[in-house]
């Protein structure tokens, strides 16, 4: 079969290299208020009544945002099979902690209201809030650490090794990414708590959503200025063939001074992203102290989208560095699926993402409106 | 069991796994019951429909939520525990697992909250479809999961690179159509609607028994024993073909479940029990029924099944195969990149790559294969058999299980459609008892099918042995403690809410009932309150 070749493979890599990113801003766009909300959970609702009204805000929707985070996992697997296999086992630990997180959550919805005892439902509270929270922050922690290198390195028979443990993922950089990434969750959930709870819930949501949007402004220009002074840079220091087999030992990589923000300064039109960031979080902010849900979710949406590709632009070719034998780091040129792959990933992208942005935006649709204290109490044993 | 990295990794993947699958037989098969019966009640407008439909639906949401939860986990584990098997398969072993998100997990996910919160935003049509929704999507999920699951069983449409060390995909055709898959795919699901099936029968008979909510518990368990009817007979016959399909691609797998050490005479006997000794090499106190196997497996009466020994023999000869390939590896890797590699070398390759996986069953004896002894090999050669025993033993009990299944199913088809629930109290009583018996068989099933393709990972492909990740022990014991911990607490918080809910018994609409049995009368001119009103009240708690 050569129809793959309709495409070439340099394309391909930089199209699933965009999808990445897609993947992972939409798992963080909608799943990502999720874990705001989760995160706010105890601190906006105090009587069971407003927590339930907090917690089916997302009660039907939380299932589907999840997937994201499913469909990236399977689609790093897919395309980028050395960059599921050296992340997710170098970060071993941190990564079960991750799971055991996400899997209360599931339960913590579904059976939180199918016991009517305080204690019961102040345990589940409790474990959607360690859902919401230990995710956020510790996948802020992973890309702090990815941004700065991580150890490991590639055997001849490309089998990785990893060198590091889980306290060393815990530097003052990646905690700093960490709280970053909590930031901006808070921000993302308070901006969804305001436009779908109302009364007391949503104004104490705004409120704390307003500190989140100013701790991303102020910890993403922070990290802006540790990237251009501190931070070590990657850089081929070989050719690379955009077109050559996906072994990333074929190429040599050195590890140098704060050259990420490089890539700004070749193309300039690079800055949306960050633009987008620090707007996207002063736009919430304002909508959050002014009361405007509309611009304040949306503005809020923006943010998230800015700071991820932020990341992104920042380290392309990089996907995955070393920082204890660069030659193995993974990039977009070396460390994909096969040309074939990619090319059928894509077709079935091409066919099925449309479908499931469709079905997605109608049951938006149809659970349209604000969740209130009257319909949780008048539906009490259908709701969460 | 020793403690080193390769048994603990199994041990968590096959109890993760394991668990996993105690969630999803159900998921499979309830989700499309509930929307079988939430059909009639579009259809025919009776509130009784959709009062089953919401109490099967609330049992069904309790299991589903689990399955999703350690689902996460199968998700993540291939990179985190099998890091090399991730790089090796993973330009074919990916795909099915992001197109399942893509394509299925989407559409069950996303459905899945209108279903329970969309009961008054909906019309009835909108909610009906909503519910198939998510059926489909977790009939398709299942679909994606056991092609990637046939393609470890029997690896087509790929062939290994040597400059990027991996399997790569050759025909993504062969993987989708793969024999194994689809007989696995059908196998699985009927399995999953047979558990559903007796789950609602189970019940429902316990609502008999109690003389409680008899009409749900009869309409329940008409649907039940129908479906679980059709379901089990689906099983039956396509974990023969699963069978038949061991017989071209898994041989050993097959001479390791029937014990089989020589091998017989075509139309070979069928072991019905016996005691197999793994170090003896041969299969004690049998009882035989001749011709059996040799039809089953090569649906004919000419044709060879191959046994234990002769299937070491060949192992070992593609094991000392696989070591030229591996050779010719070694030196075109050599040669250093993009470099031209002779003819002479390539066709080397070429000739014995396909059992370049064999020479790797020598990497838990000595770094480098081709330093191995003959005595090594054969050893090597004698690796490639399974436990025979516990293989043995746990077909046995599901085939066992599953003709029981049959005979069960069928007597209440019987019973439910002509005889007007006359059923005795003792049959009532074998139901409800019987609720466990399809998750045993579903967990054997999962056995027989993955342990007995050990040593491999990817048949033939990749042992598991070096498939792992590089991690260490304690690494690899904290996260089994945890998930044993975390697992064990969800699933006795599951279990008694199945059984709080079950207990409970349906929620009663007296409203809508009234209201249809007043249409109803207004329509047929009868007395108010005939009809539909259930015959028992409120719950007992």
């Amino acid at each position: 079969m050569i129809l793959h070749e309709l495409i070439d493979y340099e394309t391909l890599r930089l199209i699933w290299w965009v999808l990445l990113g897609v993947l992972l801003i939409a798992f963080a766009v909608t799943d990502g208020f999720d874990m705001g909300v989760g995160t706010l959970l105890p601190f906006v609702a105090r009587s069971d009544v407003e927590r339930r009204v907090v917690i089916n805000t997302i009660g039907p929707v939380w299932e589907g945002n999840q997937v994201w985070l499913v469909l990236g996992g399977g689609a790093i697997f897919a395309a980028w099979p050395p960059l599921y296999a050296v992340s997710f086992s170098g970060f071993y630990l941190a990564m079960f902690i991750v799971l055991a997180a996400l899997i209360l959550r599931p339960v913590g919805f579904k059976y939180r209201s199918k016991r009517d005892s305080a204690k019961w439902r102040t345990m589940w509270d409790w474990a959607l809030f360690i859902g919401g929270a230990v995710p956020a922050l510790i996948f802020g922690v992973a890309v702090g650490n990815v941004l700065q290198g991580v150890p490991f390195r590639l055997t001849d028979e490309l089998m990785p090794i990893y060198d590091g443990t889980l306290f060393g993922l815990l530097n003052p950089y990646a905690l700093l990414c960490g709280v970053l990434s909590v930031c901006m969750l808070v921000m993302h959930g308070g901006a969804w708590l305001g436009l779908k709870a109302d009364g007391v819930v949503a104004d104490r949501a705004r409120l704390y959503g307003a500190f989140g949007a100013v701790g991303v402004i102020v910890l993403f220009a922070v990290n802006g200025v540790l990237l251009a002074l501190f931070v070590d840079g990657y850089r081929f220091t070989s050719e690379v063939d955009p077109l050559g087999p996906s072994n990333p030992l074929f190429s040599e990589v050195t590890r140098e001074g704060a050259s990420w923000l490089d890539n700004y300064a070749d193309n300039p039109w690079m800055l949306i992203a960050p633009a987008l960031g620090f707007l996207g979080a002063l736009g919430a902010l304002i909508g959050l102290r002014r009361g405007v849900e509309g611009l304040t979710f949306l503005s809020s949406k923006l943010s998230v989208v800015g700071v991820i590709s932020t990341v992104g632009l920042s380290m392309f070719p990089f996907i995955l560095p070393s920082s204890i034998d660069p030659r193995s780091s993974l990039t977009v040129w070396d460390s994909s699926s096969s040309h074939q792959t990619l090319f059928i990933m894509l077709m079935c992208v091409v066919i099925f993402l449309p479908l499931v942005l469709a079905y997605t935006a109608w049951v938006y649709k149809v659970l349209w409106g604000k969740v209130t204290e009257d319909s949780v109490r008048e539906h009490s044993d259908q709701v969460y | 069991m020793e403690l080193d990295v390769v048994s603990l990794s199994r041990l968590q993947f096959a109890m993760t796994a394991l668990y996993h699958f105690l969630f999803v037989p159900l998921t499979l098969g309830l989700s499309v019951l509930v929307a079988i019966m939430e059909s009639v009640y579009v259809m025919t407008d009776r509130p009784i429909w959709r009062q089953m439909t919401k109490f099967w639906g609330t049992l069904f949401g309790i299991n589903f939520v689990l399955g999703v939860a350690t689902g996460l986990t199968m998700e993540f584990q291939f990179g985190m525990n099998w890091s090399y098997y991730s790089h090796y398969v993973g330009d074919i072993f990916g795909a099915p697992l992001a197109i399942e998100g893509l394509m299925a997990f989407f559409l069950e996910a996303t459905f899945v909250g209108l279903f329970f919160f969309g009961w008054d935003k909906l019309s009835k049509v909108g909610h009906l479809v909503t519910a198939w929704m998510v059926a489909i999507g977790s009939n398709l999920s299942a679909l994606w999961i056991l092609i990637a699951n046939g393609w470890m069983q029997n690896p087509v449409g790929a062939v290994f690179n040597p400059e990027t060390m991996r399997m790569e995909v050759e025909s993504f055709f062969e993987v989708l159509f793969n024999e194994v898959a689809q007989a696995k795919f059908v196998h699985t699901v009927s399995a999953g609607y047979v558990t559903a099936s007796i789950f609602v029968l189970g019940v429902s008979a316990f609502y008999m028994l109690r003389n409680r909510h008899i009409d749900l518990a009869k309409r329940s368990m008409t649907v039940a024993a129908s479906f679980g009817l059709a379901s089990a007979l689906s099983v039956i016959v396509l974990g023969d073909e699963s069978g038949y399909t061991a017989t071209t691609h898994q041989q050993m797998k097959l001479a390791a479940i029937e014990g089989m050490w020589e091998t017989e005479e075509a139309p070979a006997p069928f072991n019905l029990i016996g005691v197999p000794d793994q170090e003896a090499r041969e299969t004690r106190y049998t009882v035989q029924v001749p011709w059996i196997l040799g039809l089953i497996a090569t649906r004919s009466l000419t044709e060879e099944v191959p046994g234990i020994n002769d299937l070491v023999a060949e192992a070992e000869e593609r094991i000392r195969d696989g070591l030229i390939a591996y050779d010719a590896l070694v030196q075109i890797r050599a040669l250093g990149r993009g470099a031209e590699v002779p003819d002479a070398l390539r066709a080397q390759f070429d000739e014995h790559g396909g059992d370049l996986g064999y020479a790797y069953l020598l990497r838990p004896y000595v770094d480098d294969p081709r330093d191995a002894t003959d005595a090594q090999i054969e050893q090597a050669a004698w690796d490639t058999v399974p436990m025979v025993g516990p293989l043995f033993w746990s077909f046995r009990i599901m085939v066992g299980l599953g003709f029981f299944f049959l005979i069960l199913t069928a007597y209440f088809f019987w019973k439910t459609s002509f005889t007007r629930f006359r059923i005795p109290r003792y049959a009532l009583w074998v139901a409800f008892l019987s609720i466990p018996l399809p998750w045993v068989a579903a967990e054997l099933g999962w056995f027989v099918a993955e342990y007995g393709r050990q040593p491999w990972i990817i048949e033939g492909v990749l042992p598991t042995a070096i498939a792992v990740s590089e991690l260490g022990i304690t690494d690899l014991l904290i996260t089994l403690a945890g998930f044993v911990a975390l697992y064990s607490a969800l699933f006795v918080v599951e279990v008694w809410l199945m059984v709080k809910y079950v207990r409970k018994g349906p929620y009663l609409d007296q409203e809508a009932v009234d209201a249809f049995a007043q249409a109803r009368a207004d329509v047929f001119h009868l007395p108010y309150g005939g009809g539909d009103r259930p015959t028992t009240g409120a719950p007992a708690e």
